[in-house]
């Protein structure tokens, strides 16, 4: 398959939008790793995940998530995650990943939820 | 009393993640014809993944000459998932169970995969020979229709 993933990134003011598409899994997480590690690097540290078009994630994709938060948290920003299809949220759902991560329906409503709570610190 | 028929099935792949979505797929397909729905094959591809992702990092540590193979065996009573290597086996048993917030305390994204396929299956062990082979064996029941 000639792009199983791939990574369309906006921004809007401060807040870097980061599109995924495709699958994240162990062969994939690293461009992902790279991706969200770069945008630290430049202190972008408010990223919207929109999931729209991701079909799939397992452990090693919600690893990148769970691997930059408290360094991105330090760094008062955060890592908020949209658009995830029912099928996909499913496996975010059986980790409670909610419990720790803004989960919002789409990029307008996680722009919002960035005003009312650039850091969410539960 | 009626006999089960039993279908299976095999693939075998070189030990590199770029076949984790080839080996999804297979078990995809025969989940779906073992009468699993959509929101079920999801998560079997997710166990699959699991596992042979520990196989391709763990007992290979990312030896692409190596090989793992996937059985897959279905009744009417459930679906049975086997997973091969002859590489490093390991204790499952020393695998700690921890929640979310922990994991991400102590960044060790890598105490997931067990959780998850231990969360998704009905049962999952190993059987071990050491030196020979390592057989992860991961069982769901199949819904009544």
């Amino acid at each position: 398959m000639p792009n199983p993933f791939s990574i369309d990134r906006t921004t809007q003011e401060d807040i870097i939008i980061l599109s995924i598409e495709g699958y994240l899994d162990a062969h994939t997480a690293p461009k992902f790793e790279e991706t969200i590690q770069s945008e630290i690097d430049k202190n972008n540290v408010k990223i919207i995940v929109e999931c729209k078009n991701l079909t799939y994630i397992s452990s090693a994709g919600l690893g990148v998530f769970m691997g930059f938060i408290e360094e991105i948290r330090d760094k008062e920003g955060d890592i908020k995650i949209c658009g995830l299809d029912p099928k996909v949220k499913q496996i975010f759902d059986i980790l409670h990943f909610e419990t720790i991560y803004d989960i919002l329906p789409d990029i307008q409503t996680t722009i919002i939820r960035f005003a009312e709570c650039p850091v969410r610190k539960d | 009393m009626p006999t089960t028929i039993e279908s299976k099935f095999a693939l075998s792949v070189p030990s590199s993640t770029k076949n984790l979505a080839l080996v999804r797929d297979f078990v995809n397909k025969v989940a779906a014809q073992a009468g699993f729905g959509e929101t079920e094959l999801i998560k079997l591809e997710l166990a699959i993944d699991e596992a042979c992702t520990n196989v391709i990092k763990h007992a290979y540590g990312y030896d692409t000459t190596r090989e793992v193979t996937i059985r897959a065996i279905f009744d009417d009573e459930e679906l049975r998932l086997q997973v091969i290597d002859n590489g490093l086996g390991f204790d499952p048993d020393a695998v700690r169970e921890e929640d979310l917030k922990q994991l991400i305390v102590d960044r060790r994204s890598g105490g997931l995969g067990m959780q998850l396929m231990k969360l998704l299956m009905d049962d999952v062990h190993y059987e071990i020979s050491p030196g020979q082979k390592n057989e992860l064996v991961m069982i769901k029941k199949i819904p009544k229709k």
